[in-house]
Parts: C-alpha cells; structure tokens; sequence
C-alpha cells in the first residue's frame, strides 16, 4: 500500500468524512417541517455509533452464543458438545484453573498491594515519585511487560552467569540457591505471570485509592487515637469504611482484567507448560485447532462471567438517574 | 520512640517498592545498548565493570528485524482508531444528554452492558464478517474493530460529561441562532477538549499496545503488523536474542513513555475513567 497515502486518508479524511456526514445530514434535516425534523434529529446522530456497536458487539455476541452449540465449522447442531468440552478436557479444564487463580490472586494482590502503597506514600513527603514510579508500567502494552519479565526471569543452569535479575538476586541473597527455570513448573508458573500483572496495574490501584484516601477525615482519625485507638483499629473502622465504594470498584475492574488477560501469556509462555488462561485457550481452539464451536463457547464462559458486573453497573446507572 | 525512627520501615518498604518497580525497566533499556556478547555473558547490573554501549541493537532491530515499519504500521493503525470513535461518540453522548427520544434509558442502559463485554465474545462472528468482505488483513478492519470496541467507554463517559455542561450555555446558543450543528462544533467540543484530550489518550494507548485484536484480524501478514504483533512473533524466532529482543520492546514503549512523562495528568485521568473497561 501507498505509505503517504495511507497516512492522509488517516490523519485528514476521516474526521472530514465524520463531519461532512453531519452536517450532509444536518442539511437534510433543514428541508423537513419542524416535527419530523425533531423527531429524526437524535437518531441522525445517534446513528454511527449504533450502527457500529452493532455490527461489533451486539452482532457478533448473540452469534458467539449460537456458534457455541454447532461444531467446528459452524456447519450443524452439537447441542452442548462444546461445553462438554470446556468443563471435561484436561486442556480447557487446565485454562479455566488458571483464569481461577488470576481471579483470585491478581485481583487481590493488586487491591491489597494499592492499598497498602496508598497508605504509606501518604506519610513521605516523595509520594509523588512513588506514585508516578508504580504507575509507569500502565503505559506499557502487556507485550514490553511480557519481554521485560521474561529477561526478568531467565535461567542459567547453575555454575553459568546468570542473565535473569531474579536468579542473580536470589544467588546472591541465599546461600546455596540453585537457578530455576521460573516458567516452567506448574502451577508455580502462573503465579510468575501473575507477579508481571500485578507489576502493570498495581498503580493503578495505587493512584485511586490515593485519591480516595484523602477523603478520609483527619479530625475523626486524630479524635480516634486521642482515644487511643491504634493503627490497624483506625484502619477497620474509620478508613474502611470511606474508602468501601472506591475498593469495589478497584476489584470489579481487576477481575474484568482479570478474565480477558491473554497478552502476557501469550507472550511469554504461549501458554505451554500448563500456563494457559481462558482468553489464551479460546485464541488456540479459534486459530490452531479451527474449531469455531469450541472457541465460542469459551468466550461465552467469559461473557457469563461478566454478567454479574454487568447486572451491578446497571443498577448503579438506575441510582444515578434517579439522584438527578 | 521517635517519629522518624517509626517511619523507618515506612521509608524502607517504599524504596524497595520503588526499586522492584524500575530494575526491570532499567535492566530493559541497559541491556538494548550493551553489544550482544555482553548482554549473553553477564547480568546488565555489571555493566559499569564492562562499560561498551552501542546503538547496533537498534540499527538492525529498525531495519532487518523489521521494526522500522511496524512502528509506522502501528501509527497508521492507531490513529484513525482513536479520531473516529471519539468524534462519532461525541456525536452520541451529544445526542444522549441533550435530545429527547423514545427509547433513550434503555438504548444508554445497553451501553453501559456493552462496557465489559470482552472482545474475545466478538472474535469468531467478527474475523468471519472480515473474511467475508475481504477486509481481513487490511489496516480498515482493525480501524473499524477498534471503533466498535472503543465505542461504549467513549459514548458512557462523554455523555456525563457533556451532560454536564452548563443547560444556561446550551440555551444561549440556541437564542443566539445556533442549530445542532452549530451548538456541537462551536459550543459543546471545545467546551468538552478536557473530557476528549483524556479519552482520546486512553483510546491510542489502548491500540498501541494492542495484541489481540491485531493478531486476530491481520491474519499473520508481516507487512501490516503493528509493533506487539512483530515483537511477540520476535519472542519466538529470536528465543535468547535478548539484545534483539530488549530493544525491540524499547521502540515500542517510545511513544507510550513519551506520553506517560508530558501529558501526565491527562494520561492518569484516562486511564483511570478507562478501567471501568478493562
């Protein structure tokens, strides 16, 4: 393809072509007595947007469902064939373990680890440092943090120089250490791809719950320990509490991450050595195996497990409408 | 005891945070400029015992691993993928905050479901509607995928806050002569760039550092590969290239770095708004 071309169809055309379509249809608009006018208006604009929102998500998620109970080529009906497969063949069964143990332990070592940052950058005076330190990875596609922590975590049989920093770190800490090969063993090894998660959103948590910290009332905290509550009491009870909303929000977006993570496995492991997760057993069945059925029907485990968030962020919608 | 001394561990833990944080950013960037035997031979951390830096990793990532144009590729990709969902969002929340019409509460109430639908639910019927219109393999499937993708987060956040902008604004506007069009472009954009500027930071991200989508739609055509679908194919053809492999990921993280250090505060807002998605 021609570079430049490309390049000013990319930068200029397009956002030209999305106001001129406006305004065309604007146009159009002007030439209607008032009342259909107004009654059209709202839908001219909504157009583009639902037309794409259909055609990428609605569409194709009420296919995914069907696709999941015909076979490999979508040719005829399975009935639940496929799900048979995903809850009863070692390899999906070993996917949906490890997308347990993601759920589970990225979820809650990303809370607790932003949690506790927060609490501690707030008594330094370099806590905009920290911050700005631990936030860094989100920058970074899940792919760098992949080849990043692969060198991380090289391995040299002993009596080599070892490469790695982790192996380097630890022979030099504790005697006797012998070099391992981190992402191999299972299920040890998905607590390693786990440690590179938890690496990138950390910060994440870290920033939010910063925030959220600083609407904690010093006054009550100081009554507190003239009454000589301790810290951890301080904590339970009085900081807790405010920051309750912010921490299930900060859980609710890590198990969604959670649930699609795919880049970092694919990355480092291609999910061998029995690493896979859902998303990455999903990409195989899809791409390696050509089995539609079995693909969809993974990624429909992955939806089903989304509906609970879907069910609270509706009923949070319902309460805001209402507050207005 | 004193308050310093109390705070000692305080200081100790953030430090070692803070340590744990960067050494392997730092070990990344040392090692893309040691030579390769260097880089094979001994940790980066050793690299003032043996001081040779060089730019060759680079050169031959940029041209004979092919990285040069996949950083192109990943541009091309990436900004159409950010202006068009956000102007045709701005278009919809526009729509949602101001305009009366049947069905609003719930077409809005689909939005908010779509928001954490994951993609690999679109993969198979999508990959299919490409296949069938040719467009597999080609930059317009991954513009128009990455729309659609993009859409609820932008559509969600833009409506709150267009929807907050001051009604006496919109009404001055519109005593003044101004149609829709004409609120839109002179009032509600410009009133809206804070909302926009972080949107749109988290949306080019978001694609820049995109695997799955590229890997699924380009069908494996090292031509119009982006960035993380070059370096992930390099992870195995280059197994223990490190000095290869260390640089290659340093292009990628450029422009993101880039951004994370000028547009800081932007780029946190986005992110954060952004993660009710993720």
């Amino acid at each position: 393809m021609h570079a430049l071309l490309l390049a000013a169809l990319a930068l200029a055309a397009i956002p030209a072509a999305s106001a001129a379509y406006i305004l065309g249809a604007e146009a159009a608009l002007a030439r209607l007595p008032t009342r259909p006018r107004r009654a059209l208006r709202p839908w001219v604009w909504l157009a583009p947007a639902l037309a794409f929102v259909a055609v990428f998500l609605v569409y194709p998620t009420v296919d995914t469902i069907v696709l999941s109970l015909r076979d490999a080529t979508g040719a005829a009906w399975v009935g639940l064939a496929n799900y048979a497969y995903a809850f009863q063949s070692r390899e999906a069964l070993v996917a949906l373990r490890n997308t347990l143990l993601w759920l589970g332990l990225f979820t809650g070592l990303v809370v607790a680890g932003g949690l506790g940052i927060a609490a501690m950058v707030e008594r330094v005076r370099y806590d905009a440092a920290v911050r700005g330190i631990v936030f860094l990875p989100m920058a970074l596609s899940f792919t760098a943090a992949g080849v990043i922590w692969k060198f991380v975590y090289e391995f040299r049989p002993a009596g080599a120089p070892q490469i790695g920093l982790l192996n380097a770190v630890l022979a030099a800490l504790v005697h006797g250490f012998e070099p391992r090969a981190w992402l191999v063993g299972a299920p040890w090894n998905t607590l390693f791809l786990i440690v590179v998660g938890v690496w990138i959103w950390t910060g994440f948590a870290a920033v939010v719950f910063a925030a959220a910290l600083k609407a904690v009332p010093a006054e009550i905290v100081e009554a507190a320990r003239v009454d000589g509550a301790g810290e951890w009491r301080v904590f339970w009870q009085i900081t807790l509490p405010v920051i309750g909303p912010t921490t299930a929000a900060v859980a609710t977006a890590m198990v969604i991450t959670a649930l699609k993570v795919f880049d970092v496995v694919y990355v480092m492991t291609s999910g061998n050595f029995d690493t896979d997760v859902l998303a990455t057993r999903m990409y195989h069945a899809l791409f390696v195996d050509q089995h539609l059925g079995r693909a969809a029907a993974l990624a429909v485990i992955l939806l089903a497990a989304t509906v609970p968030v879907m069910a609270a962020n509706l009923r949070r919608l319902r309460g805001d409408e209402a507050a207005r | 005891m004193t308050r310093a001394l109390r705070r000692g561990p305080v200081h100790a833990a953030l430090w070692l945070i803070g340590a744990a944080w960067l050494a392997p950013v730092v070990g990344l960037f040392v090692s893309s400029l040691r030579p390769a035997q260097d880089v094979a031979a001994s940790g980066w951390w050793t690299v003032l015992r043996h001081p040779a830096l060089t730019l060759v990793n680079y050169r031959d990532v940029l041209t004979a691993q092919g990285l040069g144009a996949s950083f192109f590729n990943s541009m091309v990709i990436a900004v159409p993928a950010t202006t068009i969902p956000l102007l045709i969002a701005a278009y919809a929340a526009y729509a949602f905050a101001w305009m009366e019409f049947p069905g609003r509460r719930a077409l809005f109430a689909l939005v908010v479901m779509l928001l954490v639908v994951p993609v690999q639910t679109t993969l198979v019927p999508v990959l299919r509607l490409f296949t069938a219109t040719g467009l597999t393999g080609t930059f317009p499937a991954l513009w128009l995928a990455h729309t659609g993708y993009g859409l609820p987060l932008a559509v969600f956040l833009l409506r709150s806050f267009i929807g907050g902008l001051p009604a006496d604004v919109l009404d001055a506007a519109a005593i003044d002569g101004a149609d829709a069009v004409q609120t839109f472009f002179r009032v509600v954009l410009p009133l809206s760039v804070p909302a926009v500027a972080s949107l749109a930071i988290f949306q080019f991200l978001w694609v820049w550092n995109d695997l799955l989508v590229a890997l699924s739609y380009l069908g494996g055509r090292p031509s119009v590969a982006p960035l993380t679908v070059t370096i992930a194919g390099l992870m195995s053809s280059l197994g223990g290239g490190w000095h290869l492999l260390t640089a290659a990921a340093f292009v990628s993280m450029v422009l993101p770095l880039a951004v994370f250090f000028t547009l800081q505060r932007y780029f946190v807002r986005g992110l954060i708004a952004g993660a009710v998605k993720d």
